[in-house]
């Protein structure tokens, strides 16, 4: 049995320990906010936060979460507003939008690292966030934007 | 005279056979009835717990999902599988009629209540260096935890190693029973700190290389060896991190899991943090620290850390722009998003690959079983995971080792990595455990 906080929530979990995060999260618990990309940690879409640190869920095991609190999108804020999620939406973001809970989800956790990031750091933190539609420079611009409302600067 | 002299040869291993076994002989110990919990003070109790926890009973104790202390755990050693054994107070199948004189004697010598050699996979030549005030502290600990029946799993120690007598012959070979002597130039505070992992936290057991029979290298005390299939780091100079251990960061890591300078603890360390030391004060992890830093030499280090700093942050910054080098791809891509740490101070909980004591290892088994099998939200830094990155081929996990290696530390190459991961692999997730 691996128990766990979600989204602010208790849950308990009977399932091989070996199993995926993410099946958990999207197949057992029904939040299909957080999704599947590449399935072996190289392209961020399955981004949740672990102990409030940006964490690949495909390849985060179930037993390895036992004791730990996970937020995945739709906890991120319970209005659907946080500074990076007004960002995103302001200077609209995304095109297909499969990516992005993930990019939002790394985005969030990055800006409590570097509440005023460089290029440098958003290159480096966000490079393992894929997307395919290419909006790579509209995220940096809602990066730093949401620094700014945040009271970072950049 | 062929026959007197085959005779006279028999009688002399005869004799020796009947003078080893006297030798080797232990009386029993008589049985008492199990002492009631109320014959202890909760003083002395607490006292014990707090010991319990600076040894890790618990965690060799106890089977995986098995109630605490009523033993089971297999330790794989290179001479079969020894099973750790019921310290419970259960009287037929734990210790409850083990007098505090018999609990003593196997504390300090290795010997059970009923004269039985026990095998030196139980470090009595630590805890040996215990005061009798302590081993009466942990005995009301443990006469006092929940009885729980559990009947001692056979070892798969073969014959004739499984001949508990022979013990003796190891015992004398190896074993010095030799209480604690605190050094007279040292201070209280160090002092205090070898008493705890010479003692009691038998640090060497896992940092001191053993030789052929088993027996800690006495000349290569905190060495840094092999076991449970990870790498217990040197203690000693030897050790190969770019920032010192000194005592704040050896305080930081053994009180929280965490340095920012060298990494999570992970593996067979976790417990010992988690689960173990957890129990002690911080003026007693504090004491560990003052010893370590200077088991390690750190004084003599402080210089190197300026420096050490200064190349990791240059390191961060190879991964801010395209790539094309494959094995830099695949760090910016899976790796960078965690470990990259902007100017200033590393973050404890962005491990810097650089300073990280796994990268900087003369063996990469700590890195590739990390890289595979990640580190859970009760390892390391509690809360927090890093995924198992499994799922890459042998090939892609000894890219990103050489990868590191070659670009976050002036070190050799790690020979034959791909081959080592496949056999890192097939060990499994389990630390020497069956």
């Amino acid at each position: 049995m691996t128990r766990f906080t979600l989204n602010g929530r208790p849950v308990s979990i009977d399932l091989d320990e070996d199993t995926p995060l993410l099946w958990v999260i999207r197949d057992d618990l029904g939040l299909t906010g957080t999704k599947f990309g590449c399935g072996v940690g190289m392209c961020g879409a399955c981004t949740v936060h672990v102990g409030g640190r940006a964490t690949r869920s495909c390849v985060t095991p179930l037993g390895a979460v036992d004791g730990a609190e996970i937020t995945t999108i739709e906890g991120l804020d319970p209005a659907g507003q946080h500074p990076v999620q007004q960002a995103w939406l302001e200077l609209q973001v995304p095109q297909c939008g499969y990516c992005q809970s993930g990019q939002i989800m790394q985005a969030a956790a990055m800006l409590k690292d570097f509440p005023a990031p460089t290029d440098a750091d958003i290159d480096a933190t966000m490079s393992g966030n894929l997307c395919r539609c290419m909006t790579y420079a509209r995220i940096r611009a809602a990066i730093k934007q949401a620094a700014s409302a945040m009271g970072g600067k950049s | 005279m062929p026959k007197r002299l085959l005779l006279g040869f028999l009688a002399i291993v005869i004799l020796g056979i009947v003078g080893f076994g006297v030798f080797a002989w232990r009386p029993a110990i008589g049985k008492i009835a199990p002492p009631p919990a109320s014959s202890f003070s909760p003083a002395q109790v607490a006292r014990g717990e707090v010991l319990a926890g600076a040894g890790y009973c618990a965690t060799c104790h106890t089977a995986k999902g098995g109630q605490p202390y009523a033993g089971g755990y297999p330790m794989k050693t290179s001479f079969g599988t020894i099973y750790s054994t019921n310290i419970t107070p259960d009287p037929k199948t734990g210790v409850g009629t083990w007098s505090e004189a018999a609990f003593r004697r196997a504390m300090r010598q290795g010997v059970a209540r009923d004269g039985k050699h026990l095998f030196p996979a139980f470090p009595y030549d630590h805890f040996g260096k215990m005061t009798d005030a302590d081993i009466a502290d942990l005995y009301a600990y443990v006469m006092t935890r929940p009885a729980v029946s559990a009947p001692a799993k056979r070892n798969s120690v073969p014959f004739p190693l499984n001949i508990r007598a022979l013990q003796a012959g190891w015992k004398l070979l190896f074993f010095r029973p030799e209480p604690f002597k605190p050094s007279a130039d040292k201070s209280p505070e160090w002092n205090r700190g070898a008493y705890l992992a010479q003692g009691v936290s038998h640090c060497g057991a896992c940092h001191t290389p053993r030789n052929a029979l088993g027996a800690e290298k006495r000349d290569q005390a905190f060495a840094g060896a092999a076991i449970d299939n990870w790498i217990a780091p040197p203690l000693t100079s030897a050790n190969p991190s770019p920032a010192p251990w000194d005592q704040a960061e050896l305080a930081a890591y053994l009180r929280t899991g965490v340095s920012r300078y060298h990494g999570v603890a992970a593996g067979p360390m976790s417990p010992v943090v988690h689960d173990g030391l957890v129990k002690l004060p911080d003026a007693d992890i504090q004491a560990l620290a003052v010893y370590f830093a200077d088991v390690g030499g750190a004084a003599g280090r402080a210089s190197a850390l300026a420096p050490a700093l200064a190349k990791a942050q240059a390191a961060n910054r190879l991964n801010t722009g395209p790539q094309i080098d494959a094995a830099a791809r695949l760090y910016t891509a899976a790796c960078a998003s965690c470990h990259y740490n902007g100017a200033g101070q590393p973050n404890p909980l962005r491990p810097d690959l650089a300073l990280n004591s796994a990268v900087n290892l003369d063996d990469p088994t700590n890195l590739i079983r990390v890289i595979l099998h990640g580190v859970a939200a009760k390892e390391g830094a509690p809360g927090v995971v890093m995924p198992a990155f499994g799922r890459f081929s042998d090939a892609d996990v000894a890219r990103l080792a050489a990868y590191l290696r070659a670009t976050r530390t002036d070190k050799p190459a790690w020979p034959d990595l791909e081959k080592k991961v496949a056999t890192i692999r097939a060990e499994g997730r389990a630390e020497g455990k069956e």
